[in-house]
């Protein structure tokens, strides 16, 4: 693995910002999503949906959809193969193969309003839409639990009565589906020495990621067994290996071909409409299109978990943290894997704690199966560990900034979930936060300030990359990650670096599965680290290639030959003319073929990203509505490698964030019915509600990344919730623990104190 | 069902078609006409990605059908650039970071479109109202509200203020 320091190297393409590579495509309309592929003869999908949170499926009647004309092919529970119990690791929320494909269609049973219970297949969309009119399903309706604390009481009604653990053992019924504790030291004894101890409990409700681009996928099945499926996801690997699993295809049968991505924000990463579209395109022996409505979006696809988390701090009166515990419930829908286990390993770790555990458990639900959402279970985590440090400094007289910076997370500090950090940039973050003129800004009546902080990951996991040279000196590289945040650019200029080359010369394309090694999914905040380490490696390997040719030119020994500025040079003669990418590519038939070379390897090494958000409000004291005035966000990107991209992650987190505080939330009615299923009831913000969010980036490098780079994508969602509701309480003296701070909340909670 | 006769100019082209009543306007440049720049994300009238211009005037392609158009000119993302030579507005965008994922970037460039030959010099409440009609999840707007900035200048509009 390559550890070559960028110190002191002068760089012409990092930290610069070039034209986006996807640009022109993106402004002109020429750029192809996932329901924008069509092929002869097409079939469109749809997906018959259960009208009840829970019931057993006594029977479904086909025949008379069946008979409809135009129908093709219709697909039920019982005709996708029975999958057995077995961890999958291609995708990013813990999932099992079995759980998995009972989501994608139910057998038996149906765990939530919107869980598919069929798929047809006809001529044109408004035919496969009548059919679905036309099947009969017997269902009996069973009790069902939403939150929690229905969900975990005595006498609750199971969502699953056949559970296995990791291991596939049976678990005693409950609805619990996982338990996980971490931590280091005895909470609870050094609870006793504090001074102070703050202890709360606060709740969250479902959100969507709101991707603008609903699911859609075109799917052909050949009659040699050969499967090509188009579709937008966060990875094609991730589809194919999901898919190939549910319907029992060899992988090499499969070939994902990924369209551009119209926002996944985690909730792509998983499959949902692909193995339905392969079956009925199996079953009619026509390529079959599938694309969500809205609606389906919000009933079938993944929510972030709802949450009930309570924390308790303990400290000295001088503002050291002598204890944290954490006991974090997730919803995880109707099948198990929320985000509990990453709420649980985010929620003291950016503090520095002797004793410090979390508790979680990952509970069943009748709603829909939840899905990673952007830093998956840590703003919910940073929600409630935060409001309890801004009461911490309130109650110690402590400057917030002053009391996170004293029990900052730094190098060599035990982290909460396990491992000693190494360098990370936590500190330098908080100080540029109190030192930024918005700091100390006037504020008016009825606004008030609030200043959170947060930390994401930065996975590693498998990536693989090519690069090639071509005839003309350009170079190609393929990699294996869809695009979602700008990792063309940024792999493109991290190459280009490497070549000592202009940046249009390296075209990035987004390869097929068959065309690049296995990558996991876009996710993680891992493609410009990991995917951008194989690059790296590549086009290292690539300019080894190049020299050797070029000695073999100059028949020279390859040990004299070096690669600066794009060209190969005799290092001890400066009479031999450097040779170019081109010259070099031009004469490569005669010094060995075609100059490629290809990265693959499990990258290790995760980093950190810690972010500390500023945000002012004014509250309407008649309304209860709640403005954002003016936001600040501060991260540590290590270093930027396109700071304009960088900045854009920032800002779409914060506002994100936002929307989760402010506005939004899943409205379930007794029956467990979503009733808010539609963007015009599901709020989510638009220009007019937000200020221009600031963005502010610290570079402390990464030691893991050649360049230094920290994932930035999913950190900046992290600190937005206890950002607002912090400075909602400044603006109102009022402590909320309950989201979304909506109007009648705020409003409510107002009048109960006047 | 029985098809209509419609006539519609879209982007310069008159175009003649038989159409079903009950086709929306975006199904029908999207699958008739093959153009899938006009994206679709809510198809109840919410989220605007879907926007184009009837005379002129912005529009929720989804909220519409096919026959209402008949008789009348339609633009598209597709019809602003001419040939590689791209409209002010989309070469704002694309270098002001106007767009990340890029789905709902066509509906934002067609209202803008809207309100800059309306008004090459609109005040920033008006830039907002028009930029409230529609959603984007991934840029938080900073870089949209930098784009209609260069647009309006590009344009020989003077300068709103939003970054102020």
């Amino acid at each position: 693995m390559s550890e070559k320091s960028t110190e002191g190297r002068p760089l012409k393409w990092v930290g610069t910002r070039p034209v986006r590579p996807d640009g022109v495509e993106k402004v002109t309309g020429r750029a192809r999503y996932g329901a924008d592929f069509a092929r002869p003869d097409m079939l469109w999908g749809h997906v018959l949906r259960s009208p009840h949170a829970h019931a057993r499926i006594r029977r479904i009647d086909v025949r008379r959809a069946l008979e409809l004309d135009g129908v093709k092919a219709i697909v039920t529970g019982d005709d996708l193969p029975e999958i057995a119990s077995e961890q999958a690791f291609v995708g990013e929320e813990p999932t099992d193969y079995r759980m998995l494909s009972q989501n994608v269609l139910a057998r038996g049973k149906v765990g939530y309003v919107g869980h598919a219970v069929a798929a047809v297949a006809a001529t044109t969309s408004a035919v496969a839409e009548e059919a679905l009119r036309l099947i009969e399903v017997d269902y009996e309706i069973l009790p069902h639990v939403l939150d929690v604390l229905s969900a975990t009481a005595d006498d609750a009604p199971l969502v699953h009565d056949d559970l296995c653990d990791r291991k596939g053992v049976k678990k005693n019924p409950s609805n619990i589906a996982n338990e996980i504790e971490m931590g280091h030291g005895d909470p609870e004894a050094a609870f006793t020495n504090a001074d102070v101890v703050v202890d709360r409990s606060f709740t969250t409700q479902a959100v969507h990621q709101g991707y603008i681009e609903p699911h859609a996928c075109l799917a052909e099945a050949g009659p040699d067994g050969q499967v090509t499926i188009w579709c937008s996801s966060q990875g094609q690997f991730m589809v194919r290996g999901y898919t190939a699993k549910l319907l029992g295809l060899d992988l090499a049968q499969v070939r994902v071909v990924p369209a551009e991505i119209g926002g996944g924000f985690g909730g792509k990463t998983t499959v949902y409409l692909e193995p339905l579209a392969v079956a009925l395109s199996q079953r009619s022996g026509r390529p079959v299109k599938m694309v969500m409505s809205r609606e389906e979006v919000f009933r079938a696809t993944g929510p972030a978990s709802a949450t009930r988390i309570r924390v308790k701090i303990g400290a000295t009166k001088e503002g050291q943290f002598l204890a944290g515990e954490a006991w974090l419930d997730y919803e995880a829908g109707a099948f198990p894997g929320s985000s509990v286990a990453a709420g649980s390993m985010t929620i003291f770790a950016p503090y520095a704690f002797e004793h410090a555990r979390s508790h979680g458990r990952d509970i069943l639900v009748n709603k829909p199966k939840s899905a990673a959402y952007r830093a998956p279970g840590a703003p919910m985590a940073a929600f409630a560990v935060e409001s309890v440090v801004d009461d911490l400094a309130r109650q110690l007289e402590i400057d917030p900034i002053d009391l996170r910076l004293q029990n900052a997370a730094r190098e060599g500090v035990q982290s909460s979930f396990g491992p000693r950090y190494k360098r990370i940039g936590f500190v330098e973050t908080l100080q540029a936060a109190q030192e930024h003129p918005h700091y100390d800004a006037p504020l008016q009546p009825n606004q008030g300030r609030g200043v959170a902080a947060g930390m994401w990951f930065n996975a590693g996991l498998q990536s693989s990359a090519a690069v090639m040279v071509n005839a003309d000196g350009s170079v190609s590289v393929i990699s294996g990650n869809p695009d979602i945040g700008g990792s063309r650019a940024s792999l493109a200029m991290m190459a280009a670096e490497e070549f000592g080359i202009e940046y249009e010369k390296v075209g990035v394309r987004i390869g097929d599965t068959a065309s690049v090694g296995y990558n996991d999914v876009t996710g993680g905040s891992r493609v410009t680290l990991a995917t951008g380490k194989m690059v790296v490696e590549a086009s290292q390997e690539v300019i080894s290639q190049l020299c050797e040719r070029a000695a073999k030119v100059w028949d020279v020994d390859v040990k004299r030959v070096h690669w600066a500025d794009g060209k190969a040079k005799v290092l001890d003669d400066e009479a031999i003319e450097p040779l170019g990418l081109a010259e070099i590519a031009t004469g490569a038939a005669r010094t060995g073929g075609p100059i490629q070379a290809i990265a693959s390897g499990s990258v290790r090494g995760v980093g950190m990203s810690f972010g500390v958000h500023l945000c002012d409000v004014e509250v309407d004291p008649e309304t209860g509505k709640v403005d954002v005035i003016r936001y600040t966000a501060f991260q540590d990107a290590g270093r930027a490698i396109h700071p304009s991209y960088v900045e854009g992650q920032i800002q779409g987190g914060a506002a994100q964030g936002i929307g989760w505080a402010l506005n939004e939330e899943y409205v379930f009615d007794d029956s467990g019915r979503l009733e808010n299923s539609g963007f015009l009831d599901y709020r989510m913000p638009v220009a007019s509600d937000l200020p221009m969010i600031d963005a502010v980036i610290i570079e402390v490098p990464n030691p893991d990344h050649p360049y230094g780079v920290r994932g930035v994508g999913e950190a900046p969602i992290v600190p937005p919730i206890p950002a607002v509701v912090n400075a909602l309480r400044a603006a109102t003296g009022v402590c909320f623990s309950d989201l979304p701070v909506s109007p009648p909340r705020v409003l409510e909670a107002l009048d109960a104190v006047s | 069902m029985a098809g209509r006769q419609i006539r519609v100019n879209i982007n310069g082209t008159d175009h003649q078609a038989i159409v079903e009543p009950r086709l929306s306007l975006a199904d029908f440049l999207r699958h008739e006409l093959g153009l899938t720049g006009t994206h679709i994300g809510c198809e109840h009238g919410v989220c605007g990605i879907c926007n184009v211009l009837i005379d002129g005037r912005s529009m929720r392609s989804c909220l519409l059908l096919a026959v209402q158009v008949d008789g009348r000119s339609v633009e598209t993302v597709e019809g602003l650039a001419e040939g590689e030579k791209l409209h002010p507005i989309q070469e704002a965008f694309m270098d002001e970071q106007g767009l990340q994922c890029g789905f709902c970037t066509p509906g934002f460039i067609m209202s803008l479109k809207e309100l800059l030959d309306r008004n090459p010099n609109p005040s920033e409440d008006e830039i907002k109202d028009v930029l409230g009609g529609s959603i984007c999840r991934c840029t938080g707007y900073a870089g949209i509200l930098r784009a209609v900035q260069s647009a309006v200048a590009k344009m020989g509009g003077g300068r709103p203020s939003l970054l102020d």
